[in-house]
């Protein structure tokens, strides 16, 4: 498990780096995850590679344990958020309600257009 | 021994140990309640340990800061699970490369609709412009929100209230509105909630269904990256 960590660290860090040194314009984390994905995926090629945290359940067994509990991570910012709520009383109930609608019509336009395009997509292939 | 109780809490207070606990205990307790409830929307962990956590910092006068110290070790992990979510992506390879096509197209529609949708109906409720900045990233996650806001010198601390709203509002009405819709696509579903609610919105995802936990975290992902290029176009064609 622990041998896991230090790889799911290790490709966090590697992103990070990336990011500072050659200024990628994305979030070190979201690089990491390309690279370990990159990592699982030339493990299946070569079998050289299938040792460690990347033998057998190793890395995986640990990243789904950390992604059963991904709410808990939100929480401090969260709590962050109860501290600032005059904030959101200074500027009422606007503020909420114009979140409120843009979460519902952008919930709506994308299952609508992955749906739409998806069904498109199906079509074109059934065609001979 | 410490007899005084008072000096015993005094040092209890300072140190993270005590406010790590209580993050983790007040989670549990929630998370409880959720699966008790068989994970209903508004059972949603997060909030219910938010104002809970919340409401004892203000009954004990602790400082944000000094909560932080002890809660920083939850929140660092953020990053990790981020890393994490590749397992899930790697798992579902196949039927997430069978839906690259529809995955670009509602990507492309729903971070646009997700930016723009906020600042226009900011604009139109009166909001001051400094508060529409703020709240025009509000759909990614809150590391790469606030960065966005800074560049438009906004306020980055409101950036953040409005991104965990969002997360919360997304996270909860997310199930009740697809099903209302009779939407059983879970790759759909998933898609939509991490691009509308960030990691909020990607951990119900999880909970619901493992594909439409995958696709969320694909979503929330992708988001990052278009959302940090849009705002910025969209706030000198929005707003002139």
């Amino acid at each position: 498990m622990i041998a896991s960590l230090s790889l799911i660290l290790l490709c966090q860090l590697a992103g990070e780096a990336l990011v500072r040194g050659i200024g990628v314009p994305m979030p070190g984390p979201v690089i990491g995850l390309m690279l370990l994905l990159l990592l699982l995926l030339l493990r299946d090629r070569f079998a050289v590679l299938a040792r460690g945290p990347l033998h057998g359940d190793g890395v995986e067994s640990t990243s789904r344990g950390l992604l059963a509990n991904l709410s808990l991570l939100f929480v401090p910012a969260g709590v962050g958020v109860v501290q600032k709520l005059d904030l959101i009383v200074d500027h009422g109930v606007a503020f909420l309600g114009v979140l409120a609608i843009s979460v519902l019509v952008t919930l709506l336009v994308t299952v609508g257009t992955f749906i739409v395009a998806s069904r498109l997509m199906t079509r074109e292939e059934d065609r001979p | 021994m410490n007899r005084d109780p008072f000096s015993l809490w005094v040092y209890l207070s300072q140190s993270p140990l005590l406010w790590l606990t209580v993050t983790l205990l007040v989670y549990a307790m929630a998370d409880a309640i959720s699966i008790w409830t068989h994970r209903h929307p508004l059972a949603n962990p997060v909030l219910h340990s938010m104002w809970i956590i919340g409401a004892f910092l203000k009954l004990t006068n602790t400082s944000y800061t000094t909560y932080f110290g002890g809660a920083q070790f939850v929140h660092f992990l953020l990053g990790p699970a981020t890393v994490a979510l590749a397992v899930p992506l790697y798992e579902n390879r196949k039927v997430v490369a069978s839906a690259i096509l529809p995955m670009l197209v509602a990507l492309a529609a729903g971070s646009v609709t997700a930016v723009a949708s906020v600042v226009l109906l900011a604009e139109a409720a009166g909001l001051p412009r400094e508060v529409v900045l703020s709240m025009a990233p509000k759909s990614v996650t809150a590391g790469v929100a606030m960065g966005i806001s800074e560049s438009l010198h906004a306020d980055p601390s409101l950036t953040a209230v409005a991104v965990i709203l969002t997360g919360i509002m997304g996270a909860i009405t997310v199930t009740p509105l697809m099903n209302r819709m009779g939407i059983t696509d879970y790759r759909a579903r998933g898609f939509a909630v991490g691009i509308a609610a960030h990691g909020i919105g990607t951990a119900r995802a999880f909970q619901v269904d493992a594909v439409a936990g995958v696709f969320a975290g694909i979503a929330m992902s992708l988001n990052a990256l278009v959302t940090s290029l849009l705002v910025p176009l969209a706030v000198t064609f929005l707003l002139r």
